[in-house]
């Protein structure tokens, strides 16, 4: 009886082990992002556009190398650094040899750090991590490593973008800057300083000022600041709850210029600012025109809405990362040696076949994406391009193309 | 200067919409002698319900029925939760309290989602009041003061001239005698507490539009309803008004302008280090009035805690 029973168990066994061998292994990436909390509705939001883009992109076409799937891991780090370690060591013993994370520079630095580390102590498990949004300048400078790729523009490069705008437009004499009082909301406004006093020395920076990050319940004082010092545009980084209460509050009280941001659309901002908004909010950012003049954009953006009435198509660069990963695995032939895949990305041109017709590069020396910045503007746009079904949306003003190409870095990347 | 007169107005609408708040905390409080963790989720469902009921039948139909739906589950919450609990002690009444506020968030999110919701204020009040020197008050500002000063009217009136407000401040003293001389005491309790709730209700019906309507709006103004009562003196009505109006014009005028830290302490004779960078005391000498603004509050209570912990309008027994 026992012997049956150990018998049945073996055979059991042997069949589980076969049948694995015979299905292809899936390429796992796990997604490290707040799936909880204030911020969950942007983690998820991306989370869905990575599921839409493996599945529509990659899945649908038949996979990489020999039928090989992108399986996406979601794993919640509630934006906390701690966190996110404790869910990249579990994302790592489940197999996932790819890291896609994009909240919050704090995450995005301790990341980096931590896989640098495992990478060199665990040669059989090496990981990559491809950061499609986190933009503290430092991760591509002196915090570079081999195993980190950028997607999105970094603050210092969408700045030059703004700043190549401003310095066209002579109309604007005085500018405030404004941010959340952090190591980004301080990046932002390092480097509008900078670069304004280098692009248009003419321009006066009337206000440079940071406030607590996500405590302020009413931004009147500081709107009326900005009223009464004349200026003629405002510059900020402020995102989430902060961005909109900003904004709203400039607009409430009287301000006629132009409000340049960082993150002023998506989850809930732009229904929010509606009609109030139009011809005075515009957005950094990198991707395409809203509708989308390809087809088969379009057709995407569709079957994404179809799929998530209530998403964003906010960020067109998931699908860079997504399609930049399968051409690189397909090119090293082996998804399991992440230093080939690595390798296959680093210097890799890339021309995507949704947003962009320009051709992207990964820059060799940094692993930052190079591609175009537009400075979008928040007007009317018909469903389902708009952002949160709202009949508003963001439409191109002005183009950097390959912007900041040749950004200088101070990136000593150590190659294995 | 102009900006004095723009910044008093802005800060009294600050002020008073924490008064709306305070006012039904500190009444509750006087009640049950426990703090109410939940009276700014409240709020938080007022600014909701509001914005569901404006969808379909416009804003001023979600002023009126927002905050008596609030009302309402507010009583319900005391008749079939505090009550039960209250024999219990004070401890666990506060932890309900507490659980409650969780509970209502993640319902919130549940229901409504993480993002923010476009809460818009009404057209017929979208448009500049008046400007003072190019700082435009917009419509809804004036509005809002109305509709507070009309609410702490109506509340003075109601609590000190009328016979149920009698009843309301004997219940709130002398329970005992009260249900002695025939008054159904914990009919007032649930009266009040559905009252209180309300008001945290209005305010969150008007504050939405202006402040934002997402999950953590209960968050940002929560703890700063408390920290109002205890200036103002627990359970005076008073108090909490001038507790919330200096409140308002202390945070208002501290972000309006930029006094630094430096200029106060060389002021009272401290001269500047030379090597600032290197000085153990940098960022206290760097802080200025905007980056403290808003634990100015704070600071305010603990001093008050200090020198007279009954509150500015509280009594010596409270």
């Amino acid at each position: 009886m026992r012997k049956s029973i150990k018998l049945g168990l073996g055979a059991a066994l042997a069949l589980s082990v076969s049948s694995a061998a015979v299905m292809a292994e899936n390429v796992k990436i796990a997604f490290i992002d707040p799936l909880s909390g204030g911020f969950a509705a942007t983690g998820i939001n991306g989370l869905n556009q990575f599921e839409f883009a493996a599945e529509t992109l990659v899945n649908a076409k038949g996979g990489v190398l020999e039928g090989d799937m992108f399986e996406i891991l979601p794993f919640d780090n509630k934006v906390s650094p701690k966190e996110s370690l404790i869910q990249l060591q579990v994302a790592i013993d489940q197999g996932a040899r790819y890291i896609v994370q994009g909240n919050s520079s704090g995450v995005a630095n301790a990341l980096t750090e931590a896989i640098d580390k495992h990478n060199r102590r665990n040669p059989d498990s090496q990981v990559l991590f491809l950061n499609y949004s986190a933009v503290d300048p430092a991760l591509t400078n002196e915090k570079c490593n081999f195993w980190h790729f950028r997607f999105d523009p970094h603050a210092d490069m969408k700045m030059a973008a703004l700043t190549d705008m401003l310095a066209e437009n002579q109309d604007i004499k005085k500018v405030y800057v404004i941010g959340q009082d952090y190591s980004f909301g301080k990046a932002v406004a390092d480097a509008a300083v900078s670069m304004l006093a280098e692009k248009r020395p003419d321009i006066e920076v009337v206000g440079n000022e940071l406030h607590p990050i996500g405590k302020v319940k009413d931004f009147t004082p500081y709107a009326r600041k900005i009223v009464s010092s004349g200026a003629d545009a405002v510059i900020t980084g402020n995102w989430g709850a902060d961005m909109l209460g900003l904004g709203k509050s400039i607009l409430e009280n009287g301000f006629e210029g132009p409000i340049y941001t960082y993150y002023a659309a998506a989850d809930g901002i732009t229904a929010a600012f509606g009609e109030s908004g139009v011809d005075s909010l515009y957005l950094i950012a990198e991707g395409d025109d809203n509708p989308p003049p390809k087809a088969e954009t379009q057709e995407y953006v569709q079957a994404f809405k179809a799929k998530y009435p209530d998403g964003n198509m906010s960020q067109t660069r998931i699908t860079n990362v997504i399609q930049m990963l399968a051409q690189a695995i397909n090119e090293a032939g082996t998804a399991t040696d992440v230093v080939q895949v690595a390798n296959a990305l680093e210097g890799m041109t890339f021309t995507d076949s949704l947003w962009s017709t320009a051709e992207m590069r990964m820059r060799p020396e940094d692993h930052q994406l190079i591609q175009d910045i537009h400075i979008y503007g928040h007007q009317p746009v018909e469903a389902p391009y708009d952002m949160d079904n709202s009949g508003y949306g963001l439409k191109i003003q002005y183009t950097v193309e390959n912007a900041s190409a040749d950004i200088a870095t101070t990136c000593d990347m150590q190659r294995p | 200067m102009d900006l004095v007169l723009v910044n008093l107005i802005d800060g009294l609408v600050t002020g008073l919409l924490l008064f709306m708040l305070s006012a039904g905390l500190t009444l509750i409080f006087s009640m049950m002698g426990v703090l109410n963790f939940a009276h700014a989720s409240f709020y938080m469902l007022g600014a909701y319900f509001a914005y569901q009921i404006s969808i379909a039948l416009g804003f001023w139909m979600g002023l009126i029925f927002a905050p008596l739906i609030v009302g309402v589950i507010g009583a319900g919450v005391e008749r079939y939760g505090l009550r039960r609990v209250h024999q219990y002690g004070h401890v666990p009444e506060l932890i309900f309290t507490f659980g409650l506020a969780l509970l209502i968030e993640e319902l919130v999110q549940f229901i409504w989602g993480r993002n923010q919701m476009p809460y818009q204020i009404p057209d017929v009040l979208n448009f500049t009041a008046f400007a003072i020197s190019g700082n435009s008050i917009p419509a809804y500002k004036v509005f809002m003061i109305f509709i507070s000063i009309a609410i702490f009217i109506g509340l003075l009136y109601v609590l000190t001239k009328t016979r149920v407000g009698m009843i309301i401040q004997a219940a709130l003293s002398y329970p005992r005698t009260v249900e002695a001389l025939g008054h159904n005491v914990p009919l007032i309790f649930m009266g009040v507490f559905g009252v209180g709730t309300s008001l945290a209700g209005v305010a969150g019906v008007i504050a939405g539009p202006v402040l934002g309507t997402f999950p953590g709006m209960a968050f940002v103004l929560g703890s700063i309803v408390f920290v109002t009562i205890v200036i103002g003196g627990l359970g005076s009505l008073w108090g909490a008004l001038v507790a919330s109006l200096l409140i308002g014009w202390i945070t208002t005028f501290a972000k309006s302008y930029n006094i630094r830290m430096e200029d106060i302490l060389n002021g009272i004779g401290f001269a500047t280090p030379e090597n600032l960078d290197d000085n153990m005391f940098r960022d206290i000498w760097a802080v200025t009035s905007p980056q403290i603004a808003d634990i100015l509050p704070y600071i305010l209570m603990v001093l008050i805690l200090i020198f007279r912990p009954y509150g500015l309008f509280g009594n010596r027994d409270a």
